[in-house]
């Protein structure tokens, strides 16, 4: 049974067939008129000026404040900073925040099957301040365990920094416990939320988190905005990487400066207000369908796609155990490049690559695969299609060639 | 070339590729090309003497037209002359860039002749000439220091 209307999507219309919602989802109309509203109607620059139209974005932008945090369960509203997404959400808590926190030695711990979003800027920050990085094994089906966990911790960790969903084996951790075995060492959590958040209710209260990031573009919202979500007393210690207009309270020509309060201190320069604008249409929308109906029905989903492939001896499946929609595959023998583009001539979209968990091979001695990522427009009829294009698939070089 | 004849060449060379398989002696020159664009990342090397050809070798994991166009040019240089490969990469090169070429020095490359209708592709399909451009740019800055 489908959730939702699919002629909210404009781009369904054109006949594709989009699976690759862990590289971006595409936009209901509402999104995107918010965002033509904004622009048409009060296009004006936020905190700035004495006049209407200046008023109301300022108004929208930080009711979208409140949205976020609602959507989350934060406590604060101003626990929300808007970034440019996910990646420099991350950078900022590792340069802004990391970097006057951690001593030579400390350690970090990541797991192989992280972004590189949630791996480079640690590498960075490992060059600085001689922090060493360790990586929590992965079991047999390169799922992060508790138990690896707490045999992993030592009296050195002080952060862990993982995502709450990965983008190509797709477990979907424990965050709750991950969370109360962290703070019961006196460790940091970071959540990277980018493939958890679109999908799942996120609720930063309940399960603890000190530090979460996700990005709009994965959840409906536009590209170009996304979030970092830090409990109070860790913004309060943060320091700003971005300087500039917009965050600053005064300054002299002596150098002196103060900068603004929480979270406006982190949000240099003048901010993606129409995406900001966006992304809380993307929420109401979300939200009107309701978070553990898109949960249950993606798993359904993927369920569903799984039964239709595990008795094909053509694919190779890579993480079928593990619960999100996302699903890493191959055709025997064959490329996955190849593989994503036999399909595309379905106009089925999927990709192919490592999808920038380089280290990933390590753990699955193999370096290309083609993901399947699901949203909740996607269709069981649509899954069908798949599964007929790929039964299909010994004329794939008749195809491509 | 009937489009049937080009798939048989193209999935031969696919599936079973010319000297893939690096020696990595010290004696061969060497080069990667990763394509940025997308996931194709490939291996030459070469072993030159007196400015010939005497092996060549490839290594990496890259969709069936990359792979096939490289086992496909290996075959055909070794034995040639610098001179001679530099001749065959502009030819090549033309064809895939729809310019003026002469189909008897190409031979079974002339199985990418239609690749400019997948404009995607023609970064695939030059992959290999690429990788053996660096190659040569090595062997001719070499000679320049002696």
């Amino acid at each position: 049974m489908i959730i939702i209307n699919r002629k909210d999507f404009p781009i369904l219309n054109n006949d594709i067939i989009y699976f690759d919602n862990g590289a971006t989802t595409l936009k209901p109309k509402c999104v995107v008129e918010a965002m033509n509203d904004y622009y048409y109607n009060y296009g004006a620059n936020i905190h700035r000026g004495d006049y209407k139209i200046s008023l109301e974005a300022s108004e929208a932008y930080e009711s979208v404040r409140n949205k976020v945090a609602k959507f989350i369960n934060a406590k604060n509203p101003n626990e929300i900073v808007f970034t440019s997404g996910a990646t420099d959400s991350l950078n900022k808590i590792v340069f802004g925040f990391m970097m006057n926190y951690l001593n030579e030695n400390d350690e970090v711990l990541l797991t192989k099957s992280e972004h590189a979003s949630n791996i480079l800027p640690w590498f960075e920050l490992a060059k600085i301040k001689k922090i060493k990085i360790n990586y929590i094994p992965l079991d047999e089906y390169h799922e992060l365990t508790i138990e690896s966990l707490k045999n992993t911790i030592t009296r050195n960790t002080k952060v862990i920094s993982v995502a709450a969903v990965t983008n190509v084996v797709g477990d979907v951790r424990n965050i709750k416990e991950i969370s109360k075995i962290a703070h019961s060492n006196n460790i940091i959590l970071v959540i990277d939320g980018s493939q958890s958040v679109p999908h799942m209710k996120t609720d930063v209260i309940k399960d603890d988190i000190d530090f979460l990031v996700f990005s709009g573009h994965k959840m409906l919202g536009p590209t170009g905005v996304g979030v970092m979500y830090g409990k109070m007393k860790y913004l309060e210690k943060m320091s700003p990487i971005n300087f500039g207009g917009g965050m600053n309270q005064y300054f002299e020509v002596n150098g002196e400066v103060e900068y603004k309060s929480i979270p406006t201190r982190f949000e240099a320069g003048t901010p993606p207000i129409a995406e900001v604008i966006g992304l809380g249409s993307a929420i109401d929308y979300l939200e009107k369908i309701g978070m553990d109906k898109i949960c249950k029905y993606e798993q359904d989903l993927k369920k569903y796609l799984i039964s239709k492939l595990e008795n094909n001896k053509k694919v190779i499946l890579y993480n079928k155990s593990s619960k999100s929609g996302i699903l890493a595959f191959n055709l025997e023998g064959i490329f996955s490049q190849d593989t994503a583009i036999y399909l595309d001539y379905y106009n089925i979209c999927v990709r192919a690559g490592n999808h920038c968990a380089k280290i990933l091979k390590d753990e699955i001695n193999i370096k290309n695969t083609c993901r399947l990522s699901l949203y909740f427009y996607n269709t069981k009829e649509e899954i069908d299609k798949f599964v007929t294009a790929i039964e299909k698939s010994d004329d794939l070089y008749k195809v491509i060639l | 070339m009937d489009s049937e004849l080009k798939r048989e060449i193209i999935v031969e060379n696919y599936q079973n590729p010319y000297h893939k398989g690096l020696k990595g002696k010290n004696e061969y020159f060497k080069a990667n090309t990763n394509n940025e664009s997308c996931i194709d990342n490939i291996d030459i090397e070469l072993k030159v003497e007196n400015n010939i050809i005497k092996d060549a070798n490839f290594d990496g994991e890259a969709c069936a037209i990359s792979t096939s166009a490289t086992s496909i040019f290996l075959k055909k240089i070794v034995g040639k002359s610098l001179n001679e490969v530099k001749t065959l990469i502009s030819n090549y090169e033309n064809l895939i860039n729809e310019q003026d070429y002469d189909e008897n020095l190409l031979g079974e490359l002339m199985a990418y002749d239609t690749i400019y209708l997948q404009p995607n592709r023609k970064t695939c399909a030059l992959l290999p000439v690429n990788t053996i451009k660096k190659i040569l740019k090595q062997i001719e800055e070499e000679k320049s220091w002696k």
